[in-house]
């Protein structure tokens, strides 16, 4: 009989559930989408801060220039064309010289230009692969943990044009020093999630492709694909070796050992940038001073600032030691980004319990406004015999089903919403995290419970005198 | 109190006191088993009041009731719930069915708040009422006759030792005026023990007593004539002081076997 009443006051009065499982769906599809955001952001984030990630990126002198200009083209568009294209850009320095010529070969980016561009570019726009080792010998050495240089391309499979970047994925060097040092890309990029193996210099026919390379190629593990600098024209052919998802726009881009990407961009025993992973002491005033003006340093406070792992001292001396290049910090950047997501989570913690406040106090006035309405209905049962808690139960049980049922529907639209959310913000999709749903059960339970507290003594309250007389 | 074995309700000198108001003053009324009461009485009077004390849905401010030989005397609401649960079948001028169960289920409802359910048994009740074929039927699907109709079925299924209507016909028509009433005759007639208010002589004349109230005292009780006598009765024991209870102790016999309605 109770399942009997139960159904009948749930099948029979669908627009009053329906409201209260509108506004617990709500709430929880609010809730489920920032935890899940702030959750799955979160651990990329703070994966590329534990493992300690790239903090100096090396680059040529002459593109660092107009390496920001660059990197915001490449992130503007999709087929990042950091490769042929900064090389054929490389030249526009000069080039403004020659408004003409800049234009042109900035128009015909892809592959012929650079081919012509002179020893002087390429010495300004490019480091020689053979000097690198030079990072193990600053007076840090022992701090840099890994580097990896890169060399890219804008290829194309077929028709479809799709980044290559050549990289060390373990690169065995032998310093003059007589230290055995390996380094590479799968140290640096600890956080990549791989299906299969990490990439292998000494098999340079495999690549590591990227999960939306491989989805816009239709690549799968194993599969052999070529490509080439013009679109249909003659290339390498390569076999896919393994996919990866980094989380970010790495995703989009194919990953080779350096040789061949060479060969085939003309550029033998060059590469564009370095990325250098050291373990460094956290920047303080003095940091800060010598890093906005050297000269400012007295001798004593030079000294000091050069002997300690400062990001900003070790950036100098591989300055230092590689005077074709310049050395950016990106840990602050990191660290700022850090400090933001800290932030940012905070506030989503608190926009999450102000929506689960709101949707405990709509549910509160649904709930009352439904006890209210039903005051003659309750009196009557306790004239029948009903006991307080026996009507509170099937109160009660009525608003739980209603809420979990608006529950799952408010969690389903809530994945929807940080999928949504997480490619136009963050361009990524954002991992599915199954501690969200306990944690959206207990929201349900405690929004639907606190929010029938109040009904539920008006309840117990009632006198069935007070309601069958309609006084 | 020797007689209150033969006496299925005694109510013993109650007030009710609202504060300045006083809904019920001094008001005693013995009723034996099989009995149909009628009170009647001007609005405002305290019927509705003494209806909720007799019916446990409320307790007196002074004076005692005694239901079925069982004190009232400072019982807790739950106490007074299990008692109303057992004993007690109440209709409302206003129906109250529960709008989203079908007839049939409104009266389960009363056995599943009594004891078990049994849909054999409340589809019976139904039928005595004349209304199997509405079984399924949401009350806002009946007419208000078969509304009270259902009312009535529910007041009954537990075999209540008191049946209790507070203007059960305050709001039909004649015609279902005439049908509730039969029933009530019906359920009379097998010895079930009535007490109706209402403000209609017509349906007051189907009972075979009237009680009436007027500023929360009894004015008139037609058993008695007078109302100095039921201190009479008190002291004296209740004993035929009427002619017209001869119907009535014909039925007695019955009822003591029964020892409920239906
Ligand atoms: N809960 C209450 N609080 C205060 N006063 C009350 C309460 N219940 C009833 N009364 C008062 O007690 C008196 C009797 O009320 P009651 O409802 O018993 O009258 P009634 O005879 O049933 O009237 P009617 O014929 O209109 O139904 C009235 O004056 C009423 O205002
Ligand atoms: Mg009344």
């Amino acid at each position: 009989m109770f399942f009997k009443m139960l159904l009948g006051a749930l099948s029979r009065q669908k627009r009053k559930h329906l409201m209260i499982a509108f506004t617990v769906g709500l709430g929880v599809s609010l809730a489920t989408a920032m935890l899940g955001v702030m959750f799955d952001v979160g651990d990329k984030v703070n994966q590329e801060l534990k493992s300690y990630g790239a903090n100096l990126s090396v680059i040529p002198k002459g593109a660092s220039i107009l390496s920001d200009l660059y990197r915001f083209q490449d992130e503007g568009q999709t087929n990042g064309e950091s490769g042929s294209a900064g090389t054929s850009r490389a030249g526009s320095p000069i080039g403004a010289n020659d408004p003409s010529g800049s234009s042109a070969s900035s128009s015909s980016s892809s592959s012929a230009g650079s081919n012509q561009a002179g020893a002087a570019d390429v010495a300004n726009n490019f480091i020689p692969e053979s000097e690198l080792y030079k990072i193990k010998m600053i007076f840090w050495a022992y701090n840099i943990v890994d580097f990896a240089p890169y060399l890219s391309i804008d290829g194309f499979v077929g028709e479809t044009s799709v980044p290559l970047t050549g990289t060390w994925f373990n690169k065995h060097l032998s310093l003059p020093t007589g230290d055995e040092v390996d380094t590479g890309m799968t140290g640096l990029k600890s956080w990549w999630v791989l299906d299969g193996p990490p990439g292998d210099d000494s098999e340079p026919n495999e690549v590591l492709v990227g999960k939306e390379a491989a989805q816009k190629l239709n690549l799968t593990k194993g599969s052999q694909f070529t490509i080439s600098l013009k679109p249909g024209g003659e290339g390498m052919t390569f076999t896919v070796k393994t996919i990866f998802e980094s989380g970010g726009e790495d995703d989009g881009k194919i990953f080779a050992s350096l040789a061949p990407v060479q060969e085939l961009a003309d550029r033998k025993g060059l590469v564009q940038r370095v990325e250098v992973s050291a373990l460094t002491t956290p920047e303080n005033e003095l940091a800060r001073r010598a890093a906005q003006n050297p000269g400012s340093l007295t001798r004593l406070e030079w000294d000091t600032w050069y002997c300690t792992a400062y990001i900003s001292s070790i950036a100098y001396q591989i300055e230092e030691i590689l005077p074709m290049v310049r050395v950016k910090a990106i840990l602050r950047v990191a660290q700022s980004e850090g400090a933001i997501l800290e932030k940012t989570q905070l506030m989503i913690i608190l926009l999450t319990v102000l929506t689960l406040i709101c949707s405990a106090l709509a549910i509160s006035n649904l709930v009352t406004a439904n006890v209210m309405e039903r005051s003659v209905e309750i009196g009557l049962m306790k004239a029948l015999g009903a006991t307080g808690l026996g009507i509170s139960v099937l109160v009660l049980s009525e608003i739980l089903i209603a809420s979990f049922v608006g529950g799952l529907a408010g969690y389903l639209v809530g994945l929807a919403l940080s999928q949504l959310i997480g490619l136009s913000v963050f361009g990524s999709h954002v991992a599915i995290k199954l501690v969200v749903i306990p944690i959206g059960v207990l929201m349900v339970l405690l929004v639907s419970l606190l929010g029938s507290l109040p009904a539920l003594r008006a309840l117990l309250r009632l006198k069935p005198t007070e309601v069958l007389h309609g006084r | 109190m020797s007689q209150q074995s033969s006496n299925i309700l005694e109510i013993v000198d109650i007030s009710k006191i609202y504060g300045p108001v006083k809904a019920l003053q001094n008001v005693s009324l013995y009723v034996r088993p099989g009995e149909w009461l009628a009170i009647m009485g001007p609005s405002g009077s305290g019927k509705t009041t003494l209806m909720n004390i007799i019916g446990c849905l409320d307790s007196p401010s002074l004076g005692r009731v005694v239901l079925d030989g069982l004190s009232l005397d400072s019982l807790s609401a739950a106490e007074l719930t299990t008692i109303r649960r057992e004993s007690i079948g109440l209709i409302f001028q206003q129906f109250h069915l529960i709008s989203y169960l079908t007839a049939l289920e409104n009266v389960m409802v009363a056995q599943y708040y009594h004891s078990l359910v049994d849909e054999k048994e409340a589809l019976e009740a139904l039928e005595q009422v004349g209304l199997a074929d509405r079984a399924k039927h949401l009350p806002r699907q009946l007419s208000g006759g078969e509304q009270q109709r259902v009312c009535i079925a529910r007041a009954l299924i537990n075999h209540p030792k008191l049946l209790l209507a507070d203007e059960p016909t305050g709001n039909l028509d004649e015609t279902n005026e005439g049908l509730v009433m039969d029933i009530l005759h019906s359920l009379h007639r097998q010895g079930g023990t009535i007490i109706v208010v209402t403000h209609s002589p017509e349906v007051a004349a189907h009972a075979e007593r009237t009680v009436v109230l007027e500023h929360g005292r009894v004015a008139s009780d037609s058993k008695l004539g007078a109302q100095e006598k039921i201190f009479d009765q008190a002291s004296q024991g209740v004993e035929g002081l009427e002619g017209t209870k001869s119907a009535k102790e014909a039925d007695s016999p019955i009822v003591e076997k029964a020892g409920g309605i239906g």
